[in-house]
């Protein structure tokens, strides 16, 4: 009997928590994120014509897809405490890397192997000085944003590419195609998402770098690899750049070594808004899709309702901000 | 049998000598009052037991065997696990995950392994319960009382089959109550076998909890007598130097 109550308080503690499901839900940035994504898409449905077609959603999913990808990987990197600018010009470098091969007469393979294995040296290299040789990830990245994008224009001579070789079809399919009607890189930020979801969540790996985000010196302290995990971000992060500019290339039928400029502040404000925070130890991969979907979303509800394009980026990193400030107030 | 036994330790930073020639024997089950001004070597010395560092001269033996610390974790091997003074705990991780991080139980097959969280609450609430704390074990860090977040660093010294804690400063930055709190976990630490050194100013807690007081004067250990046969007034006077070494 008194082993009995003796178990039932120990199931009670372990069961308890703070506050219930709905509370824990509530709590969450990325519930919040979601919400007003949604909220978003009603509005716009019911307010014009345009935005609920199928036409439409095709386009904003696979417009967001590219931007959600990365955002995959720099949510990692962020939740570290990390930061890598790098990713836009890993994505000029990589669309020219996959170019090159391919109009040089080498198959879809080698050329894809080709930019992945650029984007996983950047990675290394990146990761390895910011590791390693303990220099500061904003320094070491905003170098590697510059050298990556001359390199691209090195290994181009600058000029355009459009002409693939013998698997330029296989090339377009995969970049501009569609899967059961839903555009591949739709399909493959899904797939991610949910991989990166996954290992996040149920694996040390994922628990060990949320610990460094959280407090690096108690991770360390208690035996976790530090060094290699944050290496390992880093090299993530740049292979999701890799994979991106493999499918933005494929969609575009032509790659410029201008590829993805810029791109870095739209993964990194897509991460933000999805809740990654840039003091390390918050972010999650459902929260770097839905903040890349909210930035399409809002980009694209200004183009229907006939707003001057200028004003996008008043929009955009208004929601940034207030994203942020949201978080703070409810934090308090 | 002694749980640890130091012979000798020195340590010098450059020029600077922090400790010379300590010697000490800790056995089962006692409570060790370690006390020193600020610079005396306290905090050295814990390193140098809990791995953080090698001694410049003199041996550590644990359990009649010598041996040599390169890391923190290899001292956790050996049975020694440290409370740090700032705990060392993640803010944004739960309070089992706190507990088990490094050291995370997984299931699975061959390479494919996932995160054993049911394994985790359970052990995690096994060990608070002994502690008699209400810590919860899936509640965050990050809203704890600081008596619940010494019991969640202390649950993790609890984890592996320990010998000696280390205890750097616990009471130093919480309430009174919350004092109270963590002088009985340490009780309940010794009626389980474990030694502990604690580190600490606060006189008081010192002459409540241990059985045994070691003072530390400029890196050398000039007191090691049964709390009983010393006073708060003695180890004052040889903390600061106005009774010499006795």
């Amino acid at each position: 009997m008194a082993a009995n109550t003796a178990n039932a308080s120990l199931d009670d503690a372990i069961n308890r928590t703070g506050d219930g499901f709905l509370g824990r839900l509530l709590g969450r940035h990325v519930f919040w994120v979601t919400v007003a994504a949604i909220l978003a898409c009603l509005i716009m449905s019911v307010a014009t014509d345009t935005f609920a077609t199928e036409r439409n959603l095709f386009n904003v999913t696979r417009n967001f897809a590219f931007v959600g990808i990365v955002a995959l990987g720099m949510t990692a990197v962020i939740i570290t405490g990390g930061i890598d600018l790098s990713v836009g010009s890993v994505m000029g470098v990589c669309g020219i890397l996959i170019g090159v091969v391919m109009s040089a007469g080498y198959s879809f393979t080698v050329g894809a192997a080709a930019a992945l294995a650029g984007a996983g040296a950047v990675g290394l290299i990146n990761g390895w000085l910011i590791a390693y040789a303990g220099m500061p990830p904003f320094v070491v990245t905003l170098g590697m944003l510059s050298i990556a994008r001359s390199l691209a224009m090195v290994f181009s001579n600058n000029k355009m590419i459009y002409d693939f070789g013998p698997d330029t079809d296989l090339l377009l399919a995969l970049g501009g195609g569609t899967t059961f009607g839903v555009a591949n890189p739709v399909v493959v930020l899904v797939v991610l998402a949910l991989a990166f979801g996954f290992v996040l969540r149920w694996t040390r790996w994922g628990t060990w770098i949320y610990a460094i985000g959280g407090n690096e010196q108690a991770a360390n302290l208690t035996g976790v690899p530090v060094r290699a995990l944050k290496l390992s971000v880093y090299v993530l992060c740049s292979l999701t750049a890799g994979i991106a500019a493999i499918l933005m290339v494929g969609w575009l039928g032509a790659v410029t070594t201008g590829l993805g400029q810029t791109d870095e502040l739209r993964v990194i404000a897509a991460s933000v808004i999805g809740g990654a925070n840039l003091m390390g130890g918050a972010g999650t991969a459902l929260g770097a899709v839905v903040g890349a979907a909210l930035i399409e979303v809002i980009r694209n509800s200004l183009l229907l309702l006939g707003v001057d394009a200028f004003w996008q980026g008043t929009f955009v990193g208004g929601f940034i901000i207030l994203a942020v400030a949201f978080e703070r107030f409810r934090r308090r | 049998m002694s749980v640890l036994e130091l012979q000798g330790i020195s340590k010098s930073f450059g020029a600077i000598r922090a400790l010379s020639e300590v010697s000490l024997t800790v056995r089962p089950g006692e409570v060790i009052g370690l006390m020193g001004d600020n610079g005396a070597g306290k905090s050295t010395l814990v390193k140098i037991i809990g791995g953080n560092f090698a001694p410049s001269a003199g041996s550590i033996r644990i359990a009649d065997r010598t041996v040599q610390f390169a890391r923190p974790v290899e001292a956790r091997e050996a049975g020694i696990e440290v409370v740090y003074q700032d705990l060392a705990l993640c803010d944004n991780l739960t309070a089992a995950a706190n507990v088990f991080l490094g050291r995370e139980p997984t299931r699975g097959v061959g390479p494919f392994r996932v995160l054993d969280y049911g394994a985790m609450y359970r052990r995690a609430a096994e060990l608070f319960a002994e502690l008699k704390s209400e810590t919860r074990p899936r509640d965050l860090v990050r809203s704890m009382s600081g008596g619940q977040r010494q019991a969640v660093a202390i649950a993790r010294a609890r984890l592996s089959d320990s010998r000696l804690v280390l205890m750097d400063e616990p009471t130093a930055a919480i309430s009174v109550r919350q004092v109270a709190e963590v002088l009985d976990l340490i009780r309940r630490l010794r009626d389980r076998g474990v030694a502990v050194i604690l580190v600490s100013h606060r006189m008081p807690d010192v002459f409540g909890v241990a059985d045994r007081v070691v003072v530390l004067r400029r890196g050398r250990l000039v007191a090691d007598r049964p709390a009983g046969d010393s006073s708060p007034e003695e180890v004052t006077g040889l903390i600061t130097g106005a009774i010499e070494a006795v």
